[in-house]
């Protein structure tokens, strides 16, 4: 489909060419940003640019109209070429109220353009932003550009015909903030024409009229008046040929479920209990019974566990999915789930901690969790993604690993993966392998006894499901004898079965790729990352190589066990930084595990890395001297 | 074809039985036994799921499919297996600490989503696999290793909480007396719906005797009440007792005084619980304690049947899933080489 912009453009307005921008939409939790920028991100990507965005949301539904706690913000960045994050310091903030200014003013560039709704800043608005008086000082205004606008009045004039209430009428201010924008930046309104029709078209047609007319009056508005003499244009990036589909993290690992259950012959079980950011995978698989998925909303998080894991001793592709302290919950049924050995895929898509935290922010501080949140000896594999479309694949190598080692995978999603969203190469299903899975069939009369626990070159058990004659079997969570699985409390039979399982995951390192390297596989500065941060990460990254520094990346997938080749990596470096969104968790792994004093470069704000603070950090590694020259060479 | 005929050794497994002499869950297990080749389900699609405690281990001497899980979890397990295998006859086993302290929460939301599984609740009012400590059934004032002062815990009445829940199939019986056992075993095996029967089942070693009452066939008659559809409630050892409803009360009067119609008639299919709860509520030693079927509700529609209807419905709507289509659903936009 091609997407024009739409109308002609007045002669005396400039047209910028630019290789990027990043906007940044910011008001009321009421007033409608997310929308705003879930739009702006859509047609931004139909018309062929890179995108990344960023949603930030309070934790609360309804919280204190105007009020700084209350202000929701959309940031996106679209680029000419690939791109991998949001960005950093916005070209432009529209703000619609002085809530949303305050609080996101000292992220706009020098010389950026503030967008301001004019008439949200009357006494009552500074009085909740606990102003005293207007944040538009004469200081802010020879610093950015800044383009006052009287949005909410010239909302209701456009939509007064429609004859709406003055309540109604100021709900479709933002898509006249819209419309502005659009024409600033020469997105089209066809997409957003047709998203309001699909919306509100046949159920409520005065709200899509109302709609529409504010948004072209947005678009209008900003051709006609003298306020704004330019406007600018970002070409089309060069991605790979193919489909492209604007993707959010959620989405993606939901779809990758589909797509995994495909390619090995099953139905999906999903269980889970809403927690925020891991509710939309519910309601997004919940869409697709047809796919013979079936969902559980459960009473609680530990019987989401316990209910998958019962699904996949009837064998099913079973996959629950909490935040934090979900899976604290499920901490025990995990536990059971080794032993049982049975495969089972438990996602967490972290947010700020600890306990209930920083709902709605993002964090990286569960990988400790993951790796040693279970009593008794239990490592599990764990995968983490680290981009929105990456979780389509992340999914699928979850459950690759669990069907063929049984055992329950921890995929660790965060917050900013989970809300952002990102161009997503449209894969053919039909090229796609397919995931092996056997289950054992009938015993015939005189077969030897079925043995349970008996492995196969993996050291993966069979996976031998009810139904299936002769092979009745109990499982359970007491420790069970070598191959026949039945009750055992031996010493020396613990010894062995406690090995045997640590020496099956151990094992997954001769499954998985060895660890890539962004740059040269030796020199000063090894960066080791994982998760959400590989945007950040990578950018930065390629700036300082492009600055000459001798800086490479190694992002982790494989988070335990990890690529067998990552001891050997880490010492062809004289540095190794681990930048993290917690206090130093993979840090303190690497550490252990390979003895190698990595520096740690740790945030928890509930915020992501910004590229520039990476790559300070970078340089100020690069110029200090060595303090691990011992392990170089 | 034909199958062969099975028989209860048939449904047991090869490992040694571990609880103690004398232990009433022995003969819960040989009643199992007796019952399941009468059903006529094969073993490989029979499986029992259980909880944590002595009781929880009753799937290890099954020679059928089993799970012994976590505390109090057995019904979430079950939830997921059936729900995912509705061809399976599966079996919950818990204990009173299991089902009722831990595992509430699960107890009561099996028991509304009416998931077609039979739950077998061996109520010793102790925990046994502890070692002694009190349970939620434990009477008000007993002395165990934690309650030195006796317990000021209120017990919980477990099928006042599954009749609250609007459980569609509620009923208890006695380890001791076999025959109603196995008969009530049956009864939950032919219920659609969750099924929950209560046991009786005597501790001998930390809390032996209490309910002797009941289980003892010289004071059962006097003690308990022997529940028939369509019948009124009569019981003592010479049948001379009745149950008479009062208003929003339940009353023992002698037949002497009060005319057989003039009783409460049992109706166990009866959708309104509120005659069903007011049974549940009769205690010993006030009044004798209800023993068979206090509800069987029939035609309310079962959760695994549900989930599983929708996935028909949204097959037969959508037609066969594709997941082509799906991934080019949308806003596309292509990029030329
Ligand atoms: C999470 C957890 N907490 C505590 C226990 C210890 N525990 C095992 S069985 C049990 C109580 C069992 O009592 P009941 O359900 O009445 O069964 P019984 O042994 O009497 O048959 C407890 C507290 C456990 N196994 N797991
Ligand atoms: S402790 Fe009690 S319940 Fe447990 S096996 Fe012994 S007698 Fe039975």
């Amino acid at each position: 489909m091609s997407v024009q912009p739409e109308g002609q453009l007045i002669a005396d307005k400039e047209i910028s060419e630019v290789d990027g921008i990043t906007v940044r939409l910011a008001g009321d939790s009421g007033d409608g940003m997310q929308l705003l920028g879930t739009q702006l991100t859509n047609t931004s990507a139909l018309l062929g640019n890179d995108v990344a965005t960023f949603p930030d949301f309070p934790a609360e539904i309804r919280a204190p109209r105007g009020t700084r706690a209350g202000v929701s913000g959309f940031q996106v960045q679209f680029a000419n070429s690939e791109i991998f994050t949001p960005g950093d310091t916005l070209d432009a903030l529209v703000v619609m109220n002085p809530a949303a200014m305050v609080t996101n003013i000292t992220d706009l560039r020098r010389g950026g353009l503030l967008i301001v709704n004019e008439d949200g800043f009357d006494a009552k608005a500074l009085k909740l932003a606990a102003l005293t008086e207007d944040p538009v000082t004469e200081e802010i205004e020879d610093r950015y550009r800044v383009f006052k606008v009287p949005m909410t009045k010239l909302t209701r004039d456009a939509v007064k015909e429609l004859g709406l209430g003055m309540k109604e009428a100021d709900r479709c201010k933002n898509f006249f903030a819209m419309g502005l924008v659009y024409w600033l930046f020469g997105r089209s309104l066809e997409p957003t024409l047709r998203f309001i029709d699909n919306k509100f078209g046949k159920k409520l047609p005065d709200v899509a009229a109302a709609n529409e007319k504010a948004l072209r009056a947005g678009w209008a508005f900003g051709e006609t008046t003298e306020t704004f003499g330019i406007t600018y244009r970002v070409a089309p990036a060069k991605l790979k040929p193919g489909t492209y589909k604007n993707m959010m993290g959620n989405q993606a690992l939901a779809w990758g479920l589909l797509a995994a259950a495909k390619r090995s012959g099953k139905e999906v079980f999903y269980s889970g209990y809403p927690i925020t950011p891991a509710s939309d995978i519910l309601h997004e698989l919940s869409r697709y019974k047809h796919f013979g998925t079936r969902t559980f909303q459960a009473e609680d998080e530990i019987s989401a566990c316990c209910a998958a894991i019962g699904a996949a001793f009837g064998g099913a592709m079973a996959v629950t999915a909490s935040s934090g302290p979900g899976i604290a919950l499920k901490a025990e049924a995990m536990g059971l789930g080794f032993i049982l050995e049975l495969p089972l895929i438990v996602i967490n898509v972290q947010r700020g901690g600890p306990s209930t935290g920083l709902p709605t922010k993002t964090e990286q501080s569960d990988l400790l969790q993951a790796m040693f949140n279970r009593n008794g000896e239990a490592p599990l594999p764990i995968i983490a993604a680290q981009s929105p479309g990456d979780c389509f694949d992340a999914a699928q190598e979850a459950w690759r690993i669990a069907v063929k080692f049984m055992t329950p995978v921890i995929l660790l999603s965060d917050g900013y993966i989970a809300n952002g969203s990102e161009p997503w190469k449209v894969p053919d299903v039909n090229e796609m392998e397919p995931i092996v899975v056997t289950h054992p069939p009938d015993a015939a009369e005189g077969d030897a006894p079925f043995m349970p626990y008996a492995r196969d070159e993996n050291l993966a058990r069979p996976w031998a499901i009810p139904g299936t004659a002769g092979l009745m079997h109990r499982v359970g969570g007491l420790e069970k004898a070598d191959g026949s699985g039945n009750v055992s409390y031996d010493p020396d039979n613990h010894q062995l079965m406690t090995d045997k399982r640590a020496a099956k995951i151990e094992g997954i390192a001769n499954d998985i790729p060895a660890q890539e390297v962004f740059g040269e596989e030796s020199g000063d500065v090894l960066v080791i990352s994982w998760g959400g941060t590989y945007g950040a990460c990578h950018t930065a990254i390629e700036r300082c190589q492009r600055e000459g520094l001798s800086v490479s990346h190694a992002h982790i997938r494989y988070m335990n066990p990890m690529p067998a080749n990552l001891g050997d990596l880490m010492r062809s470096f004289r540095k190794v930084l681990v930048p993290e969104l917690n206090s130093g968790q993979l840090r303190m792994l690497l550490r252990a595990k390979y003895l190698v004093d990595c520096i740690g470069f740790n945030k928890v704000k509930g915020k992501p890395f910004s590229v520039s603070e990476l790559m300070d950090q970078i340089h100020e590694i690069a110029d200090q001297p060595t303090p691990n020259d011992q392990h170089f060479g | 074809m034909n199958l062969p005929v099975l028989k209860a050794a048939d449904f047991a497994s090869d490992q040694d039985i571990r609880w103690c002499p004398g232990c009433g869950d022995y003969s819960i297990l040989a009643q199992m036994k007796k019952v399941l080749p009468e059903l006529g389900i094969p073993r490989e699609k029979t499986v029992f799921v259980s909880g944590i405690g002595c009781s929880s281990r009753f799937p290890y001497y099954m020679n059928t499919y089993g799970m012994h899980s976590i505390h109090g979890r057995a019904p979430t397990f079950a939830t997921g297996l059936k729900a995912t295998r509705p061809d399976l006859s599966v079996w919950v086993i818990t204990g009173d600490g299991d089902a009722l302290s831990i595992g509430g929460n699960h107890f009561i939301h099996v028991l509304r989503r009416n998931l077609d599984i039979n739950v077998v609740l061996f109520n010793n009012r102790i925990y046994g696999l502890t070692k002694g400590q009190y349970s939620p059934t434990s009477e008000e004032g007993q002395v165990t290793k934690s309650t030195p002062m006796g317990s000021i815990d209120h017990p919980l009445n477990p099928l006042s909480v599954a009749i609250a829940a609007e459980a569609t199939f509620v009923a208890r019986s006695l380890d001791a007396h076999v025959k109603h056992l196995a008969e009530t075993l049956k009864r939950a095996a032919a219920h659609k719906g969750t099924s929950l029967v209560e046991v009786y089942q005597n501790c001998n070693v930390f809390n032996d005797g209490a309910m002797a009452y009941a289980q003892e066939k010289s004071q059962r008659l006097e003690n308990t009440i022997e529940l028939e559809h369509g019948k009124p409630l009569i019981f003592g050892t010479n049948r001379d007792k009745g149950i008479r409803q009062v208003g929003t009360q339940l009353e023992v009067v002698n037949l002497k005084d009060v005319a057989e119609d003039d009783l409460l008639f049992h109706d166990e299919k009866a959708m309104d619980p509120s005659l069903h709860f007011l049974l549940s509520r009769m205690r010993h030693p006030v009044m004798p304690e209800p023993i068979g079927v206090f509800r069987d509700v029939e035609g309310v529609a079962t959760y695994d049947e549900q989930i599983n209807d929708q996935v028909a419905a949204a097959k037969a709507k959508h037609g066969e899933a594709d997941l082509n289509a799906l991934f080019n659903s949308g806003d596309t936009w292509e990029v030329a080489s």
